[in-house]
């Protein structure tokens, strides 16, 4: 495989950063401030380092990253919305041996595939699964999501979330930790480099956990959206640390034993 | 192989088996679910793939996924089972990819009852998700038919790359009868270049059905319809017996079909002419042969265990060229013979005095 890097290192300088070979060398449609490019370098980052582009099969979403397979050099494929979890399960039980990615948004995850999640991790499926959490529905334009914050304003929810009307926000990494087939259950966030550092390593072994077969893994980011939160995008970032973290507190929510001893 | 006493549902699954169904994923309902429990234990037995999903919307969709994986895959469910899936069919169809669905029909609409029904037709012939695409839907109606329709299911989805629905009403699934199942075949030897197996050392392989152009969106569409109308022209499938020089013909399939051919050949007794056509094919509909029968018998009897669906395919069929009538239970409520007959005199006897007027 041709290196997918568009860098070229000055004559006598030598390359010490450069674009994973996991990733394609092509522009997003993310909007300008959106996290998603940053978890797609970080899980890119996680494939190389593995040395397993070659069998990674990546299930994309419905949701903003719906064109995440075109971003990555590796085999995917696009499921309906919320099913990746079960795509990813009959792609992974015809092939034990590839590492299964699904990539999926709140709405998708925690809305209309509760239940797909629920049971691909119940049944400790071998795939891992990258969980963008920012708090609202993004491709359908900024409506209320399931992870949506009390008082959050979103077209859906104009007046802010009332928990009379809308209920409570739903922590899925909480929920996912109690169930018996999870072996690695973690909440990271991309607000800053310091937790940006922290979710690649996080990502690293969640795919480790897959790679031996230990069971379902999960990875949730918390991420920002400026667009539909209607603030700019360094204050998006700001935004996540000061309200989304207090709500969705940081940390291992579920590692087993033999995650620990990887 | 000799013949045996088998149930539908079982000889469905053990057909299955023997055409290389290396993965199935479904969900219990009644009345397929016989098919269900035994490839728990047969699958497993042969290493291959079993899973009993969460619900049909989950079972669909890890069959979009195996079959993306390069698999030779299946599900099966009843009615209710189906329109849960009809989000994953729509997805599979516009992704083209060759899986098996069995769908063991019960009476409906809304939760229904357990009996055996029709009323699908429309459900699998026309409206199996949205979007443009038909599936090719096979009906049959013994316990042998479902067996070499299960082997012709997987032939016909590998060979066109398209979906195929092997539609029986919950008699065919629940009946035992005598059968003979084919010799086991190999399982697939390589997966196709297509798959989902890993890039390797080649450029990533894609299998999305999003087209977010509306001319490649249309492409694809012409794609289909393309596909569709090679599969129209090649793959009509018929049984017809009595068909010659007759006044009445009559037209049913599955158990609707079987239980007229008693009526027909009672009705023949009594020197009625009249001769069944039994479409095997529901998608693509037998309407060529319909359409030449049609130039010369005096008018047609569509019986369906449903308020009358095949009954509009019969008539783009006939075109208008001799009336056609119809007789039909629903709910689950097979015909008895009789009623059939008691409907072929009554057509027959308004035929002959409409030609003697």
């Amino acid at each position: 495989m041709e290196s997918t890097t568009s860098i070229i290192p000055p004559e006598g300088m030598q390359l010490v950063y450069e674009r994973p070979k996991a990733l394609v060398d092509v522009h997003t449609h993310y909007c300008p401030g959106c996290t998603h490019g940053v978890a797609h370098r970080l899980l890119a980052e996680a494939i190389d380092e593995l040395g397993v582009r070659e069998k990674t099969i990546l299930v994309a979403p419905v949701g903003c990253s719906v064109f995440a397979y075109a971003y990555f050099n590796t085999d995917g494929c696009e499921a309906a919305h919320g099913r990746a979890p079960a795509m990813a399960t009959g792609i992974k039980r015809i092939d034990p041996s590839r590492v299964v990615v699904t990539y999926q948004g709140d709405g998708d995850l925690a809305a209309i595939g509760t239940a797909e999640i629920i049971h691909a991790a119940a049944r400790g499926e071998c795939i891992t699964t990258l969980f963008i959490n920012n708090a609202i529905y993004g491709m359908t334009g900024g409506q209320m999501a399931p992870t949506t914050l009390l008082g959050q304003k979103t077209k859906s929810s104009p007046m802010g979330r009332d928990a009379k009307i809308a209920g409570l926000p739903i922590r899925m990494s909480e929920v996912l930790a109690t169930l018996p087939g999870s072996a690695y259950i973690v909440r990271r966030s991309l607000h800053d480099v310091n937790n940006i550092r922290k979710a690649k390593k996080a990502i690293v072994t969640a795919l480790k956990a897959q790679i031996n077969g230990l069971g379902f893994s999960m990875v949730e980011l918390l991420s920002s959206c400026p667009t539909n939160w209607g603030i700019p995008a360094d204050k998006a970032l700001e935004w996540v640390e000061e309200n989304m973290v207090p709500y969705y507190p940081l940390g291992d929510y579920k590692v087993i034993e033999a995650v620990k001893s990887l | 192989m000799a013949k045996e006493m088998l149930k539908g549902n079982n000889a469905i699954a053990e057909a299955a088996v023997r055409a290389g169904l290396e993965a199935y994923f479904g969900y219990p309902i009644t009345p397929q679910t016989e098919l269900l429990e035994y490839l728990s234990k047969r699958l497993v037995e042969l290493n291959r793939v079993f899973l009993q999903a969460e619900s049909e919307v989950a079972a669909i969709n890890m069959v979009y996924g195996a079959a993306c994986a390069g698999a030779r895959v299946m599900t099966s469910s009843s009615s209710p089972g189906i329109s849960l899936m009809q989000e994953g069919l729509s997805y599979i169809a516009g992704s083209e990819l060759p899986v098996v669905i069995v769908d063991i029909m019960r009476g409906g609409p809304g939760l229904g009852n357990i009996l055996p029904s029709q009323g699908d037709y429309f459900q699998v012939t026309r409206s199996a998700g949205h979007g443009d695409f038909h599936p090719i839907v096979l009906a049959p109606s013994s316990v042998q038919e479902a067996i070499d329709f299960t082997i012709l299911a997987f032939e016909l989805a590998e060979k066109y790359r398209h979906m195929v629905l092997l539609a029986a009403d919950g008699q065919i699934g629940q009946m035992m009868e005598p059968a003979e199942l084919p010799p086991m075949r190999p399982l697939m030897e390589k997966r196709p270049d297509w798959a989902l197996t890993g890039a390797g050392d080649r450029p990533p392989n894609i299998i999305s059905s999003i087209f977010l152009v509306a001319e490649e969106m249309e492409n694809y569409n012409k794609m289909i319809q393309n596909k569709l109308k090679v599969i129209r022209a090649n793959e009509q499938r018929w049984d017809e017996i009595y068909t010659e020089d007759i006044d009445l013909l009559v037209v049913g399939y599955g158990t609707a079909g079987r239980i007229a051919l008693t009526a027909v050949e009672e009705a023949r007794e009594e020197g009625m002419k009249v001769g069944l056509l039994r479409p095997q094919t529901l998608y693509p509909f037998p309407d060529d042969r319909i359409s030449e029968l049609a130039d010369y018998v005096d008018s047609v009897l569509v019986v369906e265990m449903n308020a009358g669906q095949m009954l509009d395919d019969v008539r783009l069929a006939v075109g208008g060229q001799v009336p056609v009538s119809f007789f039909g239970r629903m709910g689950g409520v097979v015909p008895m013979p009789d009623e059939i007959y008691n409907a072929i005199k009554e057509a027959y006897t308004k035929t002959t005095a409409h030609k003697a007027a």
